[in-house]
C-alpha cells in the first residue's frame, strides 16, 4: 500500500495538516510527513496514489481514499505551478522526509561534501567564484569571494556562521529549507568550513521558528558522524529584527546587545570573537552542495542574467491567489511573477502595489511590473530584491499608512547605535503624521524668543514633503547599517508613486 | 527546587559553551517566566560580566521580560503580508476578546505569509484566521 504524503512544514501545519494525518492514520493508511511543496495556497496538500488533493479537511478524508476526486489536482510535479520552475535549492521540497538520512542520500546528499573533501580548499572556492553564487540574503555579494577572504585571513580558529534570522515580512524559503531540507544547510556549512579552515559553525536561528529550530537540532544529532570533525551549533535569537543584520548578529551570538558594527573590519576578517567569519544566509549555504555536485557550478553559471547567476527561491506572499515559494533563475519579470504565477489578488481586486524584499524594500507600483528580477536592475530603479520576499496589496491599501508603518518598525527595532536610524525614524514617523493630519500648526518652540532661527510660520505640506524626502536622505547615506539605511526605500517609494495619498 | 539552585543548574548547563548569555537567558525565561534581578546578579556573577552588561542585553530583546506576566499569550502578525491580507480590521475584536486575560502581543513575521491573517500560541501556529477563528483562539487560549 503506498504511502498518504503529507507536510509537516510549520506552514501546512498551522492550516491543519496534523489532524488530516491523523484523520488518514485512523482510517487505516499508512502516512509520510514530508517537506512542503510551497504551493501554500492548497496546504494541507495530500499526496495519495501518485495524485495530490488540495485543502483536504478531516471530513474529506473518507471521499479521498473512496476515490472521489473533488479536491484532485493530478499529480502535483506536472502541476503548472511547479513545472514551470527550475527548482536547484528546493530540488527536494515535497519529495522527501525532512529527517530521513536515506532519503537524502537517495537523492544526492553528501555527494556535494565528499567531492568538496577531496578537492584542495582553494579548488572548492574557485568552483564557488565560478558558479556566480551571490549571497542571497539580501546584499548579493559574490559568496566565493568571501570564502576566498575567510580562508587568506590570517589565524587557526575561523567560523561558519548561518544567518538564519529571516525577519523579513513576506519571506519564509529560509524557514521550509531548513524544516524540509535541513541536511542540505549544513552539507553547505561543512563544504564551507572545508573551504576556509573553520571547524565549527554556528546557525542562528530566530525565536519565531519553533519548528526549524527543532528540526535543525535533530538533524544536526543524525548527522554528526557525517560532517566531523565539524561542529554545528543552533543558537535561538530573542526577538529583534536587527540581529538579521550580519554584525548585529554576531554581537547576539557573544551574547551582547545586537547593536551593529561599524564596518571595516569586515567579519570575513574579524567576525565572531574577533576571528575570521564566514556569514551567510542559509540559501547561500543551501547551493553549496548542488554546486559542488558534478558539473554544478557550470549548470549554476548557465542560469540567470547579467551578474545575477542561477536561480532565486521567490516567495510569493501577501494578497495573493496563488502564494507560495517559486524557484526561478534570475531575470523573470514581476509582471509574470505576480499575475501569471501568482494569479493575481486573492482579494480579487486590482493590484496597487508590490513590495519587493521585506520591510526595507521598495514598493512597486504595476507600471513598473516590467523589471527583471535581478540585483543591478533592482537596483537602479532605487528597490532591492533583498531575500526575493514579495508582498502584494490591492488597491484598498493605504499607501501613508504603509509609509508610516516602515519609519514606526524601524523605530521599534532600531539597535540605536546610530543617530539617523534612532531618531530619523521616530521623526519620521512624526512627520507623516503631520502631513497625514492636514492641520498645519507653527512650531510652539519657534514663538519662543531664543529661538530667532526657527520658522516663524508653520510649514506647507510641500515643506514637510521636502523635510521627509530629506529625512530620507540622511537615513540612507548616515546610517550604519541597512535598517536606517533601506527603510528610506518603502518610503520614498510610496511618496514618489502615490503622492496623491500624501496631500 | 529553590530559585538559586535552578538558577546555578541553568547556568552550568551552557558553561562551555562560547558566549552562553543568550542560550542561558532563554532558559531562565523559560523556567521562571522572566530574568529578575536576583536571576540577573546570579548570571552575571557566573559570567563575569557587570549587572548593567546583564541587564543592558535583557532588555534589548523583546522576548526577554524583567517581570513575569502568568497570562496566557497570544501572538497576533501583523507585519506587511498579514497586514494587505486584512489583520489590521481584526485587532479591534482581537482586543476586546483579549481583555485583561489574555495578553495579545504583536508577532513580526511568523513565515507563513501567503496564508495570514497568522497567530502563535505557544508553538502552535493558526493560519487564514477571520475574525471569528481569532476571537475563538484567544477564548480559548
Amino acid at each position: 500500500m503506498t504511502a498518504v504524503r503529507i507536510s509537516d512544514d510549520a506552514l501546512a501545519l498551522a492550516c491543519g495538516a496534523d489532524a488530516v494525518a491523523e484523520a488518514f492514520e485512523a482510517a487505516g493508511c499508512k502516512v509520510e510527513r514530508v517537506s512542503s511543496w510551497g504551493m501554500q495556497w492548497l496546504e494541507p496538500l495530500v499526496e495519495f496514489d501518485g495524485r495530490g488533493f488540495a485543502r483536504v479537511e478531516t471530513r474529506h478524508v473518507k471521499a479521498i481514499l473512496g476515490e472521489d476526486v473533488r479536491q484532485c489536482i493530478g499529480r502535483i510535479e506536472a502541476h503548472p505551478f511547479i513545472a514551470r520552475q527550475r527548482r536547484l535549492t528546493f530540488a527536494r521540497a515535497g519529495k522527501t522526509r525532512p529527517l530521513s538520512l536515506d532519503d537524502y542520500i537517495a537523492t544526492g546528499g553528501w555527494a556535494g561534501l565528499t567531492r568538496a573533501r577531496s578537492l584542495a580548499p582553494q579548488d572548492v572556492i574557485a568552483e564557488v567564484v565560478q558558479s556566480g553564487l551571490r549571497g542571497r540574503g539580501g546584499a548579493g555579494f559574490p559568496a566565493g569571494i568571501k570564502w576566498k577572504t575567510v580562508a587568506e585571513a590570517p589565524g587557526r580558529r575561523k567560523y561558519i556562521v548561518c544567518n538564519a534570522d529571516e525577519g523579513d515580512s513576506g519571506t519564509f524559503a529560509d524557514r521550509m529549507l531548513m524544516e524540509g531540507d535541513p541536511f542540505a544547510l549544513i552539507e553547505g556549512m561543512a563544504i564551507a568550513a572545508h573551504a576556509v579552515g573553520a571547524d565549527q559553525g554556528y546557525i542562528y536561528v530566530r525565536s519565531e521558528y519553533p519548528h526549524a529550530i527543532q528540526k535543525l537540532n535533530s538533524a544536526l544529532d543524525l548527522s554528526a558522524e557525517i560532517v566531523a570533525p565539524f561542529r554545528v551549533e543552533v543558537r535561538v535569537g530573542a526577538g529583534a529584527y536587527v540581529c538579521g543584520e550580519e554584525t548585529a548578529l554576531l554581537n547576539s551570538l557573544e551574547g551582547k546587545r545586537g547593536e551593529v558594527r561599524a564596518k571595516p573590519p569586515l567579519p570575513a576578517l574579524a567576525g565572531l570573537f574577533d576571528k575570521p567569519t564566514v556569514v551567510n544566509n542559509v540559501l547561500t549555504l543551501a547551493a553549496a552542495p548542488h554546486i559542488l555536485r558534478e558539473g554544478g557550478s557550470a549548470l549554476y553559471q548557465s542560469l540567470g542574467t547579467g551578474r545575477s547567476r542561477g536561480t532565486m527561491p521567490i516567495q510569493l506572499a501577501g494578497n495573493i491567489r496563488y502564494g507560495g515559494l517559486c524557484e526561478v533563475p534570475f531575470g523573470i519579470t514581476l509582471k509574470e511573477l505576480v499575475d501569471e504565477i501568482g494569479g493575481g489578488t486573492v482579494s480579487g481586486r486590482p493590484i496597487k502595489a508590490v513590495q519587493v524584499g521585506g520591510p526595507l524594500g521598495a514598493y512597486i507600483h504595476p507600471d513598473q511590473f516590467d523589471l527583471p528580477f535581478d540585483y543591478e536592475a533592482y537596483a537602479a530603479a532605487d528597490a532591492l530584491i533583498g531575500h526575493g520576499g514579495i508582498v502584494v496589496f490591492d488597491d484598498t491599501a493605504d499607501m501613508r499608512a504603509q509609509a508610516r508603518f516602515a519609519m514606526q518598525f524601524c523605530a521599534a527595532e532600531s539597535c540605536g547605535k546610530c543617530t539617523p536610524c534612532r531618531i530619523g525614524a521616530v521623526r519620521g514617523v512624526e512627520l507623516i503624521d503631520r502631513i497625514g493630519a492636514g492641520t498645519r500648526i507653527a512650531d510652539p518652540v519657534g514663538a519662543l524668543p531664543q529661538m530667532h532661527n526657527a520658522p516663524k510660520t508653520a510649514r506647507t505640506c510641500e515643506e514637510d514633503i521636502a523635510l521627509l524626502e530629506d529625512l530620507c536622505e540622511t537615513m540612507r547615506f548616515g546610517s550604519l547599517c541597512a535598517l536606517g539605511g533601506f527603510t528610506p526605500y518603502p518610503v520614498l517609494s510610496a511618496l514618489k508613486n502615490w503622492p496623491e495619498e500624501f496631500e | 527546587m529553590s530559585q538559586g539552585k535552578r538558577l546555578a543548574e541553568i547556568v552550568a548547563a551552557h558553561a562551555h559553551r562560547e558566549g552562553p548569555l543568550l542560550p542561558i537567558l532563554h532558559d531562565v525565561q523559560a523556567a521562571f517566566g522572566c530574568i529578575d534581578r536576583e536571576a540577573e546578579a546570579t548570571i552575571a556573577l557566573a559570567l563575569n560580566l557587570s549587572r548593567a552588561e546583564v541587564r543592558g542585553v535583557v532588555s534589548f530583546y523583546h522576548d526577554f521580560r524583567v517581570e513575569a506576566d502568568p497570562r496566557p499569550e497570544v501572538q497576533l502578525c501583523r507585519a506587511e503580508a498579514c497586514q494587505a491580507r486584512g489583520v489590521e480590521a481584526l485587532v479591534p475584536a482581537a482586543e476586546a476578546a483579549a481583555g485583561d486575560r489574555v495578553r495579545l502581543s504583536t508577532a513580526y513575521c511568523l513565515g507563513l505569509c501567503s496564508v495570514g491573517p497568522n497567530a502563535r500560541v505557544g508553538d502552535d501556529l493558526f493560519a487564514r484566521l477571520d475574525e471569528a477563528a481569532l476571537v475563538k483562539l484567544i477564548e480559548a487560549a
